[in-house]
């Protein structure tokens, strides 16, 4: 089964896939798919991202993989649904995408055997995961300006449920910026795999139902400007559409507070 | 599937008095002036190549916080803990880009907040599995109102380990003040009411290990007492 959570005439629905471009709230309306806000596909809980978990992206930033996961933490204003929109800011010069499988959690996990581990997955779905190369420092990098941005963390559209994909997840997955293919990678070469993820952080924290785990992204990240359209597909789960917007839509004149602090405490 | 995950949310119920939490904790770090003075020449070498410009942050997930009458939990792994009073800005109203003048305004009040961490030397990558273990981040048991706590960059912090005074420390040292932290963070962050910002702390906080009693006092907010206790190794 896949799941989705959509607005529609005043209310959140739980929907399904129907014929064509049409989906099916659980009321039984039938909708057109451009007729509804996409939401993130379920109630998002903690946000935990990977950072060069594969090894030919990695090698593209010029790190080595590391021995122990690159693990960090987003915040809940970082997530937008399908369809939505994530702004580019002003003094960007390289913004990227990246393509990532995202594993929900289904049952608590607390120290759980890497044999045990892909029973608590509920399910699957897609993440854009932005970055903005030009904020990166060296201390907890990469931290939260460049990877937890609002808005800059798309999940969807839709959930698949564990039980309709194999385990591990073999799916390739691929990027498009304005309908042209700019990135190409496959599941299985991730460096730490999900199975080993779940065991590794749920000996030190507790993994919850919604919780998400966003497991890296391959080699092909470009710089993407406003007014671009940016589709992420994984095999057989979906595909993921957003666009880039301007600081002009939220009323920023593109220079932002760090700029001020920069001259005033650093 | 066992739970769906479009059940409610099953993260910690919240309430802190007069005021329920989001559940959202971050922590702002290096933000005292003896953060980066502690690594000496070490900040201008690699890895890290200069101090930071921007303000440097983590989130604490929602296993971390330990509530009202909960203790800190410490295992074999973790082995001594830091533990490090911070000052818990409690967010009252939606804060997007808002100017430094304006910042306090957005603010509900103020919470004592204890922070255990794994010590750790290197800054360079995210530390999760320091900084965001199951039970490491005590909240206060009340809010206090902004109006009825004065200056928040002028608080004193006392942090008592078997009833010793065993660190002092204030808000006064701290990079960014409150109001600072609020706008840079908001500017591509945006805070929700019930979101709780740790502002810093000192750095060599008292370490302890379990079995031992904690108190956190900062002046005008109130004292948060606690205990550190041996987590169960059982698997759930």
């Amino acid at each position: 089964m896949r799941r989705a959570r959509v607005a529609y005439s005043g209310a959140i629905h739980e929907a399904t896939p129907a014929a064509g471009d049409a989906i099916r709230l659980a009321d039984g309306r039938v909708v057109a798919e451009s007729d509804v806000v996409w939401l993130p596909p379920f109630e998002v809980g903690t946000v935990i991202a990977l950072g060069l978990n594969y090894a030919d992206h990695a090698k593209e930033l010029s790190f080595q993989a590391q021995e122990e996961p690159l693990v960090f933490l987003k915040g809940p204003a970082t997530l937008l649904g399908h369809r939505g929109a994530t702004r580019r800011p002003a003094d960007a010069t390289f913004m990227h995408y990246e393509c990532e499988l995202a594993v929900v959690i289904g049952k608590p996990a607390r120290r759980v055997a890497r044999a045990d581990a892909m029973a608590h997955v509920a399910g699957y779905t897609i993440a854009n995961d932005y970055a903005v190369r030009d904020y990166l420092e060296n201390w907890y990098r990469p931290n939260l300006r460049v990877k937890s941005r609002d808005a800059a963390t798309v999940l969807g559209p839709w959930l698949v449920d564990a039980d309709e994909v194999e385990a591990p997840p073999q799916r390739a997955l691929r990027t498009f910026v304005n309908g042209r293919q700019t990135q190409s990678g496959h599941t299985r070469d991730l460096v730490f795999d999900i199975a080993f993820l779940i065991e590794y952080l749920s000996a030190f924290m507790t993994l919850a139902p919604g919780d998400v785990i966003l497991t890296g992204t391959p080699e092909g990240v470009v710089d993407v400007l406003v007014g671009d359209d940016v589709a992420c597909e994984i095999e057989g789960l979906g595909r993921l559409v957003n666009r880039i917007v301007g600081d002009d839509v939220y009323g920023r004149s593109g220079r932002d507070a760090s700029e001020d602090q920069r001259r005033t405490v650093a | 599937m066992p739970s769906s995950p479009f059940a409610p949310r099953s993260g910690p119920r919240v309430d802190v008095a007069p005021f329920r939490l989001s559940g959202t904790v971050v922590a702002a770090l290096l933000n005292h002036r003896r953060s980066l003075d502690a690594l000496g020449d070490a900040v201008h070498a690699a890895p890290y190549r200069g101090a930071p410009k921007a303000v440097v942050l983590a989130m604490k997930p929602r296993g971390a916080l330990v509530l009202p009458g909960e203790p800190l939990l410490a295992d074999d792994d973790a082995g001594e803990l830091e533990v490090a009073a911070a000052l818990g800005v409690v967010i009252g109203r939606t804060a997007c880009a808002v100017a430094e003048a304006d910042a306090l305004a957005h603010v509900a009040g103020y919470l004592v907040v204890a922070d255990a961490t794994v010590p750790h030397a290197s800054h360079f990558r995210p530390q999760i599995r320091a900084m965001a273990r199951d039970g490491s981040c005590a909240l206060g048991a009340a809010v206090v109102a902004r109006g009825d706590v004065g200056d928040p960059d002028a608080l004193t912090l006392r942090t008592f380990v078997d009833g010793r005074l065993l660190a002092t420390t204030s808000t006064a040292d701290h990079l960014r003040s409150t109001a600072r932290l609020i706008a840079e963070i908001s500017d591509f962050m945006t805070l929700a009411p019930g979101d709780v910002l740790l502002t810093g702390s000192a750095p060599g906080a008292p370490r302890v290990h379990a079995g031992a009693r904690v108190a956190v006092e900062i002046e005008g907010v109130g004292r948060l007492e606690t205990q550190v206790a041996r987590e169960e190794r059982s698997a759930a």
